[in-house]
């Protein structure tokens, strides 16, 4: 306990011994609420035309923030990240990667377009809850179905808005992530809220066995026409592919079955005996929230499969991948969220611009020899993307499914299809 | 290690140690360090390394002991043969400018060629520059090595091509003159002859781009729709195309034209068969595109940028609030778009990168326009332009990426991965700018200045300027972009809104169709109960965006029930987020702005200020680029040093435009030369002051009381400059100094109170003041035309009749001659005062003797605090008194004065001055009449419109040394005492937009209504002329046929001009009445029929191409206003030159008769001054030589 000071630490001293890491502490009392317009007071001549003040957001730095609720509303904590994407915050909310934390939109205008059936990444809304500058007070686009606070109400989320999201963001960045609670319950005290976010923390909990599927299914569907980007390159052949649901975003999914793929999608725990029963042509890793480190039992499974069969990692996968081969993986200060970081792709020198939703990175140092680094992030120089041709394992730190964010690196599919044909080939 | 915040600390240190891609301690930048290094070292040899770089860095990474590359290179060798990073094999580029300011290309390429010169030059090439417009940054002789304000014809600039040999040309700095220019050069084979490559776009990608037809099969090839179409280069194909696409209305584009000129929305036949013509005219190909109406489709803008690695980013998306049909220049615009999903937006993106590949713009930016159905997203591409835009200058202030400055470093090799963010400093520019704001545009416009035409918006762009404004939330910003406009609102709504009067149908009338003042008629709808709905029925106006301005409605219905003292701090703070300004919220509670403003900040509300950053906080900012908000945390972090606040010139307007902003920029300059750290307040994202490093803070605010009080309060600068940014901040000045008097607020540096530096408010507000400058004129025996001041129409017409007609009337106050007249009898004088002085109820009417046939004198001198005054320059006009000076064309130094009468202007400026304790700069007007009497009309205690002009003629900079006085220096210290008359001859000529402007009249009068200017320069003064008149697009033609139609005010000087043309060799026709009065002074004349005579008369000589120059005079009365109004406008459709007064058209002759005699030289800025550049130069022939 010995190392750097953070801001926040230096702050609230005594409260640090508090800290009883790895209890996974949810005090949620949710319930549905009306949306945010019913909030108004009815004393005067005339309404005021705005929602008062009705929730908290204590952050364990102590900084208390007043804002106003939509969606669900209690009690709720979880680690703050912020996303820079500008848009796609349907496909934020239902990407199971961000299972217990809470995501501040820097984009400070969300929920206008509604939310819809097409764009939904997963079946659910894994997230602590979402904080935003302004909460849109309509909707406008033909796909829209339902408004955001509808949504979240029905899904027992909460959600705040009316906060300097900016400001919240400059202390992420300056002290990296930070745990938060969300609160409209008046009854408790800002005291009460601020120990609740020092005694709970998300380093080493397993968050993938909440949002994983429960059962192995299929999966068919491929990205629609509408959507469909890239139509150059498409194979005859068809791929068997078995991908671990860490969480997995659908529209991986919808990539590989585009890619002429059918998958096999299986829960977490799956065995790898079973797995390799199957015979796949090659075996997907997928992004999942939280700790890499929390989920011993898949790394094995990772060991046990690679080298045997083309495997392909995406995110959580990727690091998971990284661990198996023996390197290390560490909490990055405040990981990268958004839509717009380039990456080099060392292999053609193209810089793809990327989405990325991640906490931790593997330490390239780390990873034995002939491990390739093959896509690096030049905002920060961190290992974007390895390659292990001896091993026919390839694996990329962010997201090249996108949904959201840019279609730059969506060939990489191609290149997962091309590894296990030239494995079918050899076979 | 159990606590995250530890761990994650630890683990960042220990990772950028361990990285191996970086440098120990430089977080970023060892790509480029490294590709710094390596065209350092290829500096030296021609021959480069035909092996791509990426490899090279891939290789050098081994090199450090990487061993983890060595696995799989073969798809990266494969990849690219081409150089990448800083081309050594050229050394000398030339960039085109965009000309002087017209409608569709505005300052915004002032700011983009300044851009694109300093960086350029930053990577040690030698920069030459052509641009005929004076009043620009970027023909500072220290911005380019040479630099050539001269006529930008190909003619003329092959000329430069011989003589300078660059290397490479870039052509998309300059908006759509350079690139037509560089089409021009390239096709001509000058380009090839001299051996000079085209950079930033080639000829192709510019054709594919710019040609209808290559531009829809390109979009074909790739699976883009794009709308049904034909392109017609006749009259009779473009009907064809009609009927085949078979509804109205239908979209009329020219090709290769700026702002959309001569195009146009079609609802009927005849509509479309004249719009067709006025098309198929302004092409300079011939050539239009007919296209079926997406009206009321979505309309957004991509920004992308290429770089020659083919790495593509997007830097912005707008979206527009007005829906297709109204050009976007002239649209309110919104950064970032907000009603997409992501999966649309992506679509959008995929598109626009497979459109800049498909054109071949290999490296630079683009702007793609697409059309978005709101029923089902169906998206069709509308046109890309493959240069630097109005929209990217929008873009690069609306994200803080500076895409000219990127697009002049990729144009020379970079890739974008190699050039680090100028923001951040530590991340790389190929990334996608994020903003965590919303920025909204309104452009303004100049309807009031053309009466004829008509304010509707359509395909064609019309606005003169736009401002720009940043808020958290679209209401924020929305109402800051309102109140920058300076239309009088101050915010959206809460005010008297014109259209709360009108008729319903006259109201749905005005949603229906767009025009400049919709968004006050969705104000009165919404005011008077008209549902979001229906609203939206009319206008097509997005939804969202109607949501978002009734909640504006609902708050002001809110406040209007309250009084200001029983507002609370929550309800401040809730209507402030929303953006309403103090003034409006004075209005809703009948209050003043000043109680507000007490009571506001009695609740501690105030505002906080947010920086932009390009990146939504995620990294640390390097730059102060700011912008007001009502939230809690404020980033502006003033510091204490001696600093000096600069308020800008607002949106541009007509009479308020680049000028005003090069002095400022200037000013900046000067005062951190001068050790002051120097804040620009502005709200105009085209200029060359808001960008990010012009001065060493930057705010993007409104310009008014409140705003500026607000960063007086938290800059507490030493000084405030109000001098320099036109009317716009003069008009601030007085209220600034009270509240300096009142609170005597502190200067942060600690050397006593906040000042306004310079004349004092007073002394401005005694030279605007007529009775208190009488006073001072009487006082120092300064002559002026006799006149009055009229507070009633019975004071006018007394006055008119002491003093006689003709007579100038204008409402005091007056910014480029607005609602300024000459009226020659009481009927008129009557109609003025009922229809025009409503422009300022408050300020009564100034009534003056009209001196005629007396020439207008401009002078520009500066004083400083210790009282020496020094002339800058005093410029001839060439048109008589009574034409705004800004639309005249003048000469520097004057050529028919005498020099009587000079000493005699030179003593009264220098009276006047010292009078009026100027400091800084002083213009002044003077008429002196045929007898040689002198009168002062006028005099301005601050920068002029001309001092960019003189200060490029005399080769000193006015602005500069004008800074640098206020500071308290003297004239002795900057070492400029003497008045500068340089030998050669200097000429500004306007420039006009009145092709623009359909039904609007061509005459020049007092009220001004030129957009731009030229320059130019040459030892012979019709030389200079005659450069200035094809700088400016009057090519004068050397024979042919003259068309002379006179009034009787300006038939005395008939002859002479018939002989000065017959001299050069012209033939002569004239109407019956001039050439009755020719015939009588035996001059040979052929007569034509005038339009209401019958035919063949003089249109149909013009429409069949026998008459190369006309002379056309008015005096505006009833017959003239039928014929000759057609006539001109039938001369402007037809690129005929046309003169409209007697000075002018002397003028042209002498200008003729010189240009037959002589060759036009090219001569550059930097030769006409000083020995030591001389040796510069003949060391530059050498450097040329080897090529």
């Amino acid at each position: 306990m010995n190392c750097a000071l953070g801001m926040a630490v230096t702050q609230f001293p005594p409260c640090f011994t508090l800290n009883t890491p790895k209890v996974r502490l949810f005090t949620v009392n949710c319930q549905s609420v009306s949306p945010a317009a019913s909030g108004m007071s009815s004393t005067g001549l005339v309404e005021k035309p705005w929602k008062v003040s009705d929730a908290r957001l204590v952050l364990e730095d102590g900084s208390v923030w007043r804002a106003k609720s939509f969606g669900a509303s209690g009690t709720q904590v979880g680690e703050v990240v912020f996303n820079t994407s500008l848009t796609g915050y349907q496909e934020i909310l239902t990407d199971p990667s961000y299972a217990g934390q809470f995501v501040l939109m820097t984009n400070p205008h969300i929920g206008n377009t509604g939310v819809n059936f097409d764009d939904e990444e997963s079946k659910q809304c894994f997230l602590a809850g979402l904080v935003i500058r302004s909460l849109s007070i309509s909707t406008s686009n033909w796909r829209c179905t339902e408004t955001l606070g509808e949504y979240l109400a029905s899904r027992n989320i909460m959600g705040i808005y009316d906060v300097d999201t900016r400001a919240i963001t400059r202390r992420l960045r300056e002290d990296g992530s930070l745990i938060g609670v969300l609160s409209t319950e008046e009854s408790k005290t800002d005291d009460e809220l601020l120990k609740v976010s020092r005694t709970w923390d998300i380093v080493g909990v397993d968050l993938i066995s909440g949002v994983t599927c429960k059962a192995p299914y299929e999966w068919v569907d491929r990205t629609g026409s509408e959507w469909e980007f890239n139509l150059n390159g498409r194979n005859e052949e068809t791929f068997q592919v078995v991908a671990y649901d860490f969480g997995i975003k659908h529209n991986i999914l919808r990539r590989l079955a585009s890619y002429g793929c059918k998958i096999t999608v299986v829960p977490s725990t799956w065995p790898a005996s079973e797995t390799l029963k199957m015979k796949p042509d090659g075996v997907l890793f997928s992004n999942g929230p939280g700790d890499p480190s929390a989920v011993p039992y898949a790394v094995e499974a990772v060991k046990e499969i690679i080298g045997k069969v083309p495997v392909f990692g995406i995110c959580m996968g990727h690091q998971l991948l990284g661990q198996a081969l023996g390197g290390k993986t560490f909490k990055m200060k405040f990981g990268h969220h958004g839509g717009n970081h380039p990456v080099r792709n060392i292999r053609n020198g193209r810089v793809e611009i990327s989405a990325q939703n991640h906490n931790y990175a593997v330490d390239p140092e780390s990873l034995p020899e002939g491990v390739e680094v093959t896509h690096v992030n030049l905002n920060d120089g961190s290992c974007a993307g390895l390659a292990f041709p001896q091993q026919k394992l390839m694996s990329l730190q962010y997201h090249p499914e996108a949904s959201p964010g840019p279609h730059d690196s969506d060939l990489v599919f191609g290149e997962f299809i091309e590894l296990m044909k030239q494995e079918r080939q050899r076979t | 290690m159990s606590h995250s915040v530890h761990q994650c600390n630890n683990a960042l240190c220990k990772f950028i140690q361990t990285n191996r891609y970086l440098p120990a301690a430089r977080p970023f930048p060892l790509h480029f360090q490294q590709r710094r290094l390596a065209s350092k070292r290829n500096g030296k040899s021609i021959h480069y390394s035909s092996r791509p770089l990426i490899l090279n860095s891939a290789k050098s990474q081994n090199e450090r002991g990487d061993v983890k590359n060595s696995g799989n290179l073969s798809n990266g060798g494969a990849f690219s043969t081409q150089n990448l990073g800083k081309r050594t094999d050229i050394k000398k580029i030339l960039i085109l400018g965009a000309g002087p300011i017209v409608i569709g290309q505005a300052c915004e390429f002032d700011y983009s060629g300044t851009q694109a010169c300093k960086a350029l030059r930053e990577e040690g090439y030698e920069v030459i520059l052509i641009n005929s417009n004076p009043a620009t940054i970027m023909t500072d002789p220290e911005m380019a090595d040479r630099t050539y304000i001269e006529p930008m014809t190909p003619e003329l600039v092959e000329q430069v091509l011989e003589k300078e040999r660059p290397d490479a040309l870039l052509p998309t700095m300059g908006g759509q003159t350079a690139l037509n220019l560089a089409v021009a050069l390239a096709e001509s084979g000058a380009l090839e002859k001299y051996g000079v490559e085209l950079i930033g776009a080639k000829l192709d990608a510019i054709k594919k781009a710019e040609d209808r037809d290559l531009f829809k099969q390109a979009m074909k090839n790739i699976g883009l729709k794009t709308p049904p179409s034909g392109i017609g280069t006749t009259l009779e194909e473009c009907i064809e195309i009609a009927n085949s696409i078979g509804e109205f209305p239908l979209i009329i584009r020219p090709a290769f034209t700026l702002g959309g000129t001569g195009g146009g929305i079609a609802y009927n036949r005849e509509e479309f068969e004249a719009i067709c013509k006025s098309g198929l005219a302004a092409s300079v190909t011939s050539q239009v595109l007919v296209e079926k109406s997406l009206l009321g489709w979505k309309e957004y803008e991509l920004e992308v940028m290429r770089d020659l690695a083919d790495n593509v980013v997007i830097i912005c998306s707008i979206e527009n609030i007005d829906p297709m049909g109204v050009h976007t220049g002239d649209s309110i615009t919104v950064a970032p778009a907000q009603t997409l999903t992501d999966k649309e937006y992506q679509r959008l993106r995929d598109y626009s990168i497979a459109i800049i590949r498909e054109i071949g713009v290999e490296c630079g930016g683009s702007n793609v326009q697409f059309a978005v159905n709101p029923e089902d997203g169906e998206v069709m591409v509308i046109e890309m332009n493959p240069r630097v835009s109005r929209s990217s200058a929008l873009a690069s202030k609306a994200t803080g990426f500076p895409i000219a400055k990127m697009a002049a470093k990729l144009s020379v090799g970079y890739s974008l991965d190699q050039i680090p963010n100028d923001i951040t400093k530590k991340t790389p520019a190929s990334f996608e700018p994020s903003i965590d704001y919303v920025v909204t545009k309104i452009p303004r416009f100049a309807f009031e200045k053309f009466p004829g035409s008509e304010p509707i918006l359509t395909t064609q762009m019309k606005s003169v300027g736009e401002s720009m404004a940043v808020g958290r939330t679209f209401q924020e910003s929305f109402q800051k972009a309102v109140r920058s406009l300076e239309c009088g609102y101050s915010g959206w709504g809460c005010a008297k809104v014109k259209e709360l009067d009108w008729d319903w149908e006259q109201l749905k009338y005005s949603l229906r169709v767009p025009s400049p003042d919709r968004m006050h008629s969705i104000y009165a709808a919404m005011k008077r109960g008209m549902k979001v709905d229906d609203i939206h029925e009319l206008s097509y106006v997005d939804k969202w965006f109607l949501t978002q301005l009734k909640e504006l409605v609902d708050v002001e219905q809110y406040l209007f029930a309250w009084n200001l003292s029983q507002l609370t701090k929550d309800d401040f703070w809730e209507v402030k987020r929303r953006g309403f300004s103090d003034k409006q919220i004075a209005f809703a509670t009948k209050s003043t702005e000043k109680e507000v403003r007490s009571k506001r900040l009695s609740l501690g509300v105030k505002p906080v200020y947010k920086r932009v950053d390009t990146c939504a906080a995620e990294f640390e900012a390097d730059t102060p680029y700011m912008y007001s908000s009502y939230e809690f945390e404020c980033e502006s972090a003033p510091t204490n040093r001696k600093k000096v606040l600069i308020l800008g010139g607002g949106p541009n307007r007509i009479g308020q435009g680049i000028e005003f902003d090069y002095c400022c920029c200037h000013t900046s300059f000067a005062l951190q030369d001068a050790g002051y750290e120097t804040i620009m307040m502005n709200s105009n994202p085209e200029t060359v002051s808001t960008d990010y490093d012009t001065s060493d803070r930057l705010y993007f605010e409104p310009l008014t009381v409140e705003d500026v009080l607000n960063i007086i309060d938290l800059e507490g600068p030493d000084g405030i400059i109000v001098q320099f940014g036109g009317q716009t901040p003069l008009k601030l000045s007085l209220p600034i100094q009270q509240y300096l008097d009142e609170w005597k607020p502190k200067c942060r540096s600690g050397s006593g109170l906040v000042r306004i530096w310079g004349t004092s408010p007073d002394s401005i507000d005694a030279a605007e003041d007529r009775e208190r400058f009488n006073a001072i004129l009487t006082e120092l025996q300064i002559e002026q035309p006799k006149g009055g001041i009229a507070k009633s129409e019975k004071d006018a017409l007394a006055i008119a009749a002491d003093i006689g007609y003709p007579v100038v009337v204008r409402p005091s106050y007056v910014l480029g001659g607005r609602a300024m007249e000459i009226v020659y009898s009481d009927e008129k004088l009557v109609t003025y005062l009922e229809t025009a002085v409503e422009v300022d109820p408050e300020r009564p009417v100034l009534i003056d003797k009209y001196l005629s046939d007396a020439i207008e004198i401009d002078i520009d001198a500066l004083a400083d605090s210790h009282g020496n005054v020094v002339i800058g320059g005093i410029m001839e006009h060439i048109e008589q008194a009574g034409v705004h000076s800004g639309d005249s064309a003048c000469m520097l130094p004057t050529k028919t004065v005498s020099s009587s009468c000079l000493e005699t202007i030179r003593s009264w400026t220098t009276k006047l001055a010292k009078r009026l304790n100027v400091c800084g700069l002083m213009n002044c007007q003077y008429a002196i009449t045929a007898s040689g009497d002198v009168f002062l009309l006028e005099a301005n205690p601050r920068a002029s419109r001309t001092v960019p002009f003189v200060s490029k003629a005399i080769g000193h900079p006015l602005a500069k040394y004008a800074a640098l006085v206020m500071s308290g220096k003297s004239l002795h210290d900057l070492q400029f005492t003497k008045e500068v008359i340089p030998a050669h001859v200097s000429v500004k000529e306007a420039v006009l937009p009145f092709e623009k402007f359909q039904g609007a009249d061509v005459l020049l009068g007092p009220e001004m209504r030129s957009t731009g200017e030229v320059m130019g320069i040459h030892s012979e003064s019709s030389i200079a002329f005659a450069k200035a008149q094809i700088a400016a697009g009057q090519k004068p033609p050397l024979s042919g046929t003259l068309f002379l139609s006179l009034n009787d005010l300006t038939k005395p000087h008939l002859a002479s001009i018939a002989r000065a043309f017959l001299g050069v060799g012209f033939r002569l026709i004239a109407t019956s009445g001039t050439a009755h009065v020719l015939e009588l002074e035996g001059l040979p004349v052929e007569r034509v029929l005038k339009m209401h005579e019958g035919r063949p008369h003089a249109g149909d000589m013009i429409a069949n191409g026998q008459i190369q120059m006309m002379v056309v005079t008015s005096s505006g009365d009833q017959l003239d206003q039928i014929d000759g109004r057609k006539l001109r406008r039938m001369a402007l459709a037809y690129k005929i030159p046309i003169i409209t007064t007697v000075a002018g058209a002397l003028a042209t002759a002498e200008a003729i008769r010189s240009l037959k005699s002589s060759k036009i030289e090219m001569t550059a800025l930097q030769d006409y001054f000083s020995s030591e550049k001389a040796t510069k130069s003949t060391k530059t022939l050498q450097s040329v030589s080897y090529t």
